[in-house]
């Protein structure tokens, strides 16, 4: 999937991008050159292993074009992203940093933004992050010093101006495509564009969204974002996944935050003899008809515990020759 | 109070007024407070303040008010203090994602933005907040910010904030501020 010819060698001096791009990401040249991207995330383990990082990726490194690198997504703790996407990229798979505002301050933040980028990271993913109510440990202390598009910001800064939030300069500026997320399904749905226009004047340039399983809903929403010209200023990646059964999707409308899935697509999935085989027919369906969604530049198929059907899906969909 | 919170939503156009009309007297006693002295003024104004928009807005004294911007919906109320807009985790009909049972601020935000002149402002992108600056007034601060908007600040730390969010330094200066404190006890910060 990707070439090994900018990949990072510790010895040789941090190198500029192309001409015209804002880092090496393999991602931002498949988008930049109007492929449609299909990108994944990788369930992190819970485990000192290199082994484990490498084995969680192999069913997504070869059919996709980046591996999303949770940050204690649902504010449960894993392995760092910071750590899985150091250790991906010396493996040669591109990666996209999550960074979520949850867990760590300014300072903390833009250290490891560095770091990260010195790590071969050339994706980051800005996220506001789930609250930790939600995770394995509610007592933890909610950081949340900046938010998604203050973040997006401030790496837009580092990168562009060269400095720090405080003004100190930085000898290397780091070379980061900056992405964000949105939730086209959630309320308060008639501002979600508004919302995603925010994040593109604050800097994102490509954006990955939370499950999407409500098309009217999303169509509309890019209807609105298109209407604002968004879809030309901005990579939207549209986020789909295979439900494994009825039962699955109605715990995860109950327990995780963010997500909405119409009550048709349950009872559909209830009424299947098979309802894992459904709930990958139906993600099949949906990336097919975002495909044709004008603005929509690629998917982001979070295949949580599932990742080994990711292949399946873009096979069944038309998209392994893209 | 939550209530009057509400209430406050639902009449953000007469409280736009009330806040323009504040600010340009503000600004316009901007000498008289210099006179004064800032510091002087600093404790009595921001107990009225905090009594007055505690009140109304269940204000968290941030130091940095940012409400004319945000609807009247006073964001760090928000249980992640998101100063830009609604996180993806809003509950249906619009309910909060840590809070189930309080309307999520961003919602209330954009529902009170769409009924001001300037609602446009909440567009805006604005920077995180200085912690240095909780429980100081914001009122003062911004009349100060507004009265000397050509100040250039000494302060690396503010120049670099307020060029970063530029937008937010014309609409909300508070919010990047670069007028010197008046408070002595502020330090520059170590800088190594």
């Amino acid at each position: 999937m990707t070439s090994s010819a900018e990949n990072p060698d510790p010895t040789k001096p941090y190198s500029a991008p192309p001409e015209g791009l804002s880092s090496v990401s393999e991602l931002e040249k498949v988008l930049r050159a109007g492929k449609f991207a299909v990108t994944s995330e990788l369930n992190p383990p819970d485990s000192a292993d290199p082994a484990d990082v490498f084995e969680a990726a192999a069913p997504l490194a070869d059919v996709t074009d980046a591996i999303n690198a949770t940050d204690a997504s649902g504010a449960n703790c894993h392995m760092s992203s910071i750590g899985i996407c150091s250790l991906l990229t010396r493996a040669r798979i591109e990666t996209v940093y999550q960074i979520s505002c949850r867990d760590r301050n300014r300072i903390a933040i833009q250290g490891d933004v560095l770091g990260a980028a010195a790590m071969g990271v050339r994706n980051i993913l800005c996220l506001t992050g789930d609250g930790v109510g939600a995770g394995d440990q509610p007592g933890a202390k909610p950081v949340f010093d900046f938010d998604a598009i203050s973040l997006i910001r401030t790496i837009r800064t580092m990168r562009d101006t060269g400095q720090f939030l405080s003004g100190r300069k930085i000898t290397k500026p780091p070379h980061l495509f900056i992405g964000a997320a949105e939730n086209p399904c959630v309320d308060p749905l008639e501002w979600r564009a508004e919302r995603l226009a925010k994040k593109v004047e604050a800097g994102a340039q490509f954006i990955q969204t939370n499950y999407i399983f409500d098309l009217p809903r999303f169509e509309r929403f890019m209807t609105r974002v298109r209407d604002l010209g968004l879809e030309e200023k901005v990579y939207i990646l549209a986020g789909i996944g295979p439900l494994a059964s009825a039962k699955a999707a109605r715990w995860m409308r109950n327990n995780v935050p963010g997500i909405h899935i119409p009550d048709d697509v349950i009872s559909r999935l209830e009424g299947a003899d098979n309802q894992g085989d459904e709930g990958r027919k139906i993600c099949v369906e949906l990336l097919q008809k975002m495909r044709k969604i004008k603005g929509v530049s690629g998917v982001h198929i979070m295949a949580y515990r599932r990742e080994h059907l990711v292949a399946e899906i873009l096979r069944e969909a038309g998209l392994t020759d893209r | 109070m939550y209530r009057l919170r509400l209430w406050a939503v639902k009449h953000s156009r007469q409280f736009e007024r009330i806040y323009a009309a504040l600010e340009t007297t503000l600004v316009k006693l901007h000498p008289l407070f210099e006179r004064i002295g800032y510091n002087r003024l600093e404790r009595p104004v921001s107990v009225v303040e905090r009594t007055a928009k505690g009140l109304l807005f269940d204000c968290k004294m941030c130091g940095q008010c940012v409400l004319s911007s945000t609807g009247m919906s006073c964001p760090m109320n928000c249980p992640k203090q998101l100063r830009n807009g609604p996180c993806g985790g809003v509950r249906p009909g619009g309910y909060c994602e840590v809070k189930p049972d309080m309307r999520c601020v961003w919602v209330l935000a954009w529902d009170g933005a769409s009924r001001m002149k300037e609602g446009y402002r909440i567009g805006n992108v604005l920077p995180p907040v200085d912690r240095q600056l909780e429980g100081t007034s914001a009122w003062l601060r911004a009349s100060r910010e507004k009265a000397l908007s050509l100040q250039v600040s000494d302060d690396a730390e503010r120049t670099s904030l307020a060029r970063a969010f530029p937008t937010a330094r014309i609409t909300e200066p508070a919010a990047a501020p670069l007028a010197q404190e008046p408070d002595t006890q502020r330090k520059s910060g170590a800088r190594k």
